[in-house]
């Protein structure tokens, strides 16, 4: 993320910024920069699509087929973000607004939505050939979370993340993103993508369950 | 020789869990959307399951590992694009 504005005054906010822990100097919030931009401040617009920009055109891009399509989106979003300005009342986060109003430009943009997607792929997430016949684990999973921390560096381990988010199928990486990557809450994730919370679940598992298995794979040794 | 376990009996209505039930369950359990009678099999099982315990420790590491990936930043162009646009609604009035 980039956290772009760092280090500016935060203005009228008793909340503390959000954050990542103490490591980040503190970063005026997105109220604060909101009440800057009602009152005409371009540069608190310019923090806010430092901040929110990157998120948005990656969730863009699982919606329409191609990067310039996915920012002509993003930039709808926001001419109808500082269009809806007033009417925004801060009920969810600024970040769930543009997200919603994002996914709805991109599903009447996006080619996508006339085919018809499932739900979810059928079958189990863990491969039943790991199992013996009274189902408990004949494979079972091998220790990696050290190896997370230490055999290859973070980024290394992000980027494989990232390869791995782009292969699942559109729904589960909708999920997976906004929830665990954007950190939403289930219920901002089940407002943004119109779904219901089972629906939600159901995508977030097989999501998750990849991830995991590219991770095992990648540090565990496991059989693929 | 049959040993007889009144308490236990008693108890367990449902069958225990197997471990391949476990991985399917994880998510509803990690999402709190398991009924108290579930939650508590689920449990149950982890107590006595190291693979199924190791399991969801893996999959709790992977949402974090996975809070981690971050965005790209903003390019020259979309910050020019973007910045052009919010002179346009401004002049809109």
């Amino acid at each position: 993320m980039n956290w772009g504005g760092c280090g500016e005054a935060v203005i009228g906010d008793s909340r503390p910024p959000q954050s990542e822990g103490d490591t980040l100097p503190a970063m005026e919030s997105d109220e604060g920069l909101l009440r800057r931009l009602r009152a005409g401040d371009e540069g608190a617009f310019v923090t806010l699509v430092e901040r929110h920009n990157g998120a948005m055109l990656r969730l863009a891009l699982s919606f329409v087929p191609s990067r310039a399509v996915a920012e002509e989106v993003v930039q709808d979003t926001w001419l109808a973000a500082l269009r809806g300005l007033g009417a925004f009342a801060g009920r969810s986060s600024l970040k769930t607004w543009l997200f919603t109003i994002l996914v709805n430009r991109a599903r009447t943009t996006g080619v996508r939505e006339a085919r018809s997607v499932p739900i979810a792929d059928a079958g189990p997430v863990v491969d039943a050939s790991r199992f013996g016949p009274d189902g408990a684990w004949a494979a079972p999973p091998e220790h990696w979370i050290e190896e997370a921390e230490s055999r290859i560096d973070a980024v290394k381990l992000s980027e494989l993340l990232r390869i791995v988010l782009d292969t699942l199928p559109e729904r589960q990486r909708e999920v997976v993103l906004l929830r665990d990557v954007e950190e939403l809450t289930s219920a901002d994730v089940c407002q943004v993508l119109a779904i219901s919370e089972a629906n939600q679940r159901v995508l977030l598992h097989r999501g998750r369950a990849k991830l995991r298995r590219a991770l095992e794979t990648e540090l565990g040794g496991a059989p693929r | 020789m049959r040993i007889w376990f009144p308490r236990l009996r008693a108890r367990s209505r449902q069958p225990e869990l197997v471990c391949q039930q476990v991985v399917e369950l994880v998510t509803n359990y990690l999402e709190d959307a398991l009924s108290a009678a579930d939650r508590k099999r689920f449990e149950r099982h982890l107590a006595g399951c190291p693979h199924c315990t190791e399991y969801l420790a893996q999959m709790r590491e992977t949402i974090r590992l996975a809070g981690r990936v971050t965005a790209e930043d903003l390019t020259p162009g979309m910050r020019t694009d973007l910045t052009d646009l919010y002179r346009r609604w401004r002049a809109e009035g």
